[in-house]
């Protein structure tokens, strides 16, 4: 890599051992890239909590704190693993929430402010065209390249930590516009009215062409589309697809046309979504023996409006015995939502509000679900459905009425 | 039998080969307290990937492969060596900041030419994966 004299100091160590060491470790990852130089970041939202960071992260973390490692730019955490307010009653484990508290504690001694939220494009920060930005998770860097045409790689939480300690990222990938134009079209003619129906888009797009640099391009849709709904559009295909960005003819900035999109070539291949497509992927789903204890809204965190929507959904009635519900949000969201009654009416149904936490990443999930015996996962989000795997739901996709129904009944179809 | 990578990072190791037909995400598929892929229906279900040279043609997800794969190293239940046909920015990130060699891009393709449970040697300065030994 060309590195500029700035960049010369850092490695010998002219800024501090903590960034002489993000900087090494930026090179080499830049170099398997093929990147040739830097690129200045202005923002950063990094992955960090105790559940992915374990006892070595953590020991690796308070030691690059104890070298110094200060941010150079505004740095926002994204969900973490545990709503203290809520861990005793969801048995997570006392001593790793106490580790949790550490980790908070040394990020923030390292400048990070701890928003705890995957949706900081909605509530947090919102980049412009072209700004350069170093953010993780997958459904935050989705949203950055496509709605904002901003620029960002996937950067996992060592990355991003480096990044906001140097102030810059490797320019590879998305930060290069060869990388962004359109891979191929897809022309949605299904109707899409609820927010599982874009997830599901996204998995009947990202399944089949799972690669970080293929860009799908939307086109032909009856409306435009929301915030949220790009949203779930955004987070599934990163999930099942692992792609970076997508693009939405006349909705995306950098989409003003079909052709434009795809940088003038011709699409290799024709997709369209239609409402029989959608309906198949909710016909997918096994099961099982019809376990219909547990619904969840999370993968995103909820916006103010999905809590808006939950809430008027749930007004009146109650989540039936034996069934739990969980809704996560951040705090900025929840403060909004309590003083608006949408949060109280939640609660009042006897759903559970879980605050800067996404329910796949909770700490102790797996023994979690052991010990409340549950079999099936419910959820409308088409991310959530398809990363809890590891952890041995059966995961089944449904509508956002259709979720809150099932809570409300206790039985499944 | 030698297989050609286009980008490569990490020491020379050696091991045993564990080769998916599928993708592969530390978060989505892998217990990360044991090692062993435990996603429902994923073909390895039941592996276990400690100390494997392990062959996904994809990557999935996801941004915990960063912290993942030193948590995993960590707790000594890592594989040797990740060897991608298509991988994305996180688990090269991941695999650098764990110290645990990656490559990306491979001709001819290993599928159908090396076996599970072969004795296969990555060499990351010469970007090449070469089997030893065929699985007795």
């Amino acid at each position: 890599m060309r590195l500029s004299a700035e960049e010369r100091a850092i490695l010998a160590g002219e800024r501090g051992e903590a960034a002489r060491r993000a900087l090494e470790y930026q090179v080499k990852v830049g170099e398997f890239w093929g990147a040739e130089r830097f690129v200045p970041v202005t923002n950063v939202h990094m992955m960090g909590d105790i559940e992915v960071m374990g006892d070595g992260g953590l020991a690796w973390l308070k030691d690059t704190a104890g070298l110094g490692a200060r941010c150079a730019v505004a740095t926002t955490t994204n969900a973490r693993c545990f709503d203290f307010a809520h861990c005793a009653k969801l048995g997570q484990d006392a001593g790793e929430a106490a580790k949790e508290r550490e980790l908070i504690a040394t990020l923030r001694r390292m400048d990070v402010v701890t928003t705890d939220t995957c949706i900081n494009y909605q509530t947090v920060y919102q980049p412009h065209l072209g700004e350069h930005v170093a953010w993780g998770d997958t459904g935050t860097v989705i949203y950055a390249n496509s709605v904002f045409g901003a620029r960002s790689n996937f950067e996992s939480g060592p990355a991003a930590l480096a990044a906001a300690v140097t102030g810059r990222t490797p320019e590879y990938g998305f930060h290069l516009d060869e990388h962004r134009k359109g891979s191929f079209a897809v022309e949605l003619r299904a109707t899409l009215d609820d927010l599982a129906d874009w997830g599901a888009v996204g998995k009947l797009v990202g399944e089949p062409h799972q690669s970080y640099f293929s860009v799908p391009v939307f086109h032909g849709y009856r409306r435009s589309p929301s915030a949220d709904e790009l949203k779930h559009l955004g987070a599934a295909l990163a999930s099942y697809g692992s792609m970076g960005m997508f693009h939405f003819v006349g909705v995306t900035p950098e989409a003003p046309s079909l052709e434009a999109a795809l940088g003038g070539r011709a699409s290799p291949e024709r997709v369209v979504i239609t409402d029989a497509d959608i309906d198949r992927v909710y016909a997918s789903y096994g099961l099982g023996g019809g376990d219909a204890r547990l619904v969840v809204f999370s993968g995103p965190q909820q916006s103010l409006f999905e809590m808006k929507q939950l809430a008027a959904l749930f007004e009146g009635r109650k989540v039936q015995d034996g069934t739990q519900c969980f809704v996560t949000t951040n705090g900025a969201v929840l403060a909004q939502a309590r003083s608006l009654g949408y949060a109280g009416a939640l609660e009042a149904a006897g759903v559970t509000i879980l605050e800067g936490v996404c329910f796949y990443i909770l700490q102790n999930l797996s023994a979690m679900r052991a010990a409340n015996g549950w079999k099936n996962l419910v959820s409308n989000s088409a991310k959530i459905v398809n990363i809890i795997g590891a952890h041995r739901f059966n995961t089944i996709l449904r509508r956002t009425r259709d979720c809150v129904d099932i809570a409300c009944s206790g039985a499944l179809r | 039998m030698k297989i050609a990578v286009e980008r490569a990072y990490g020491e020379a190791v050696e091991g045993e080969a564990v080769v998916s037909e599928e993708g592969f995400s530390p978060r989505y598929d892998l217990d990360r307290w044991s090692g062993t892929i435990t996603k429902p229906g994923h073909k390895l279900e039941g592996t276990s990937l400690r100390d494997k040279i392990c062959f996904f043609p994809t990557a999935k997800g996801g941004i915990a492969a960063g912290w993942a794969f030193y948590d995993i190293k960590w707790k000594k239940i890592a594989p040797k060596a990740f060897i991608f046909g298509v991988t994305n920015p996180v688990m090269v990130q991941g695999a650098v900041f764990a110290g645990i060699t990656i490559t990306e891009g491979w001709s001819p393709q290993p599928q159908g030419l090396v076996r599970t449970r072969d004795w296969v040697r990555v060499d990351p300065a010469a970007k090449l994966v070469e089997v030893m030994r065929r699985r007795q």
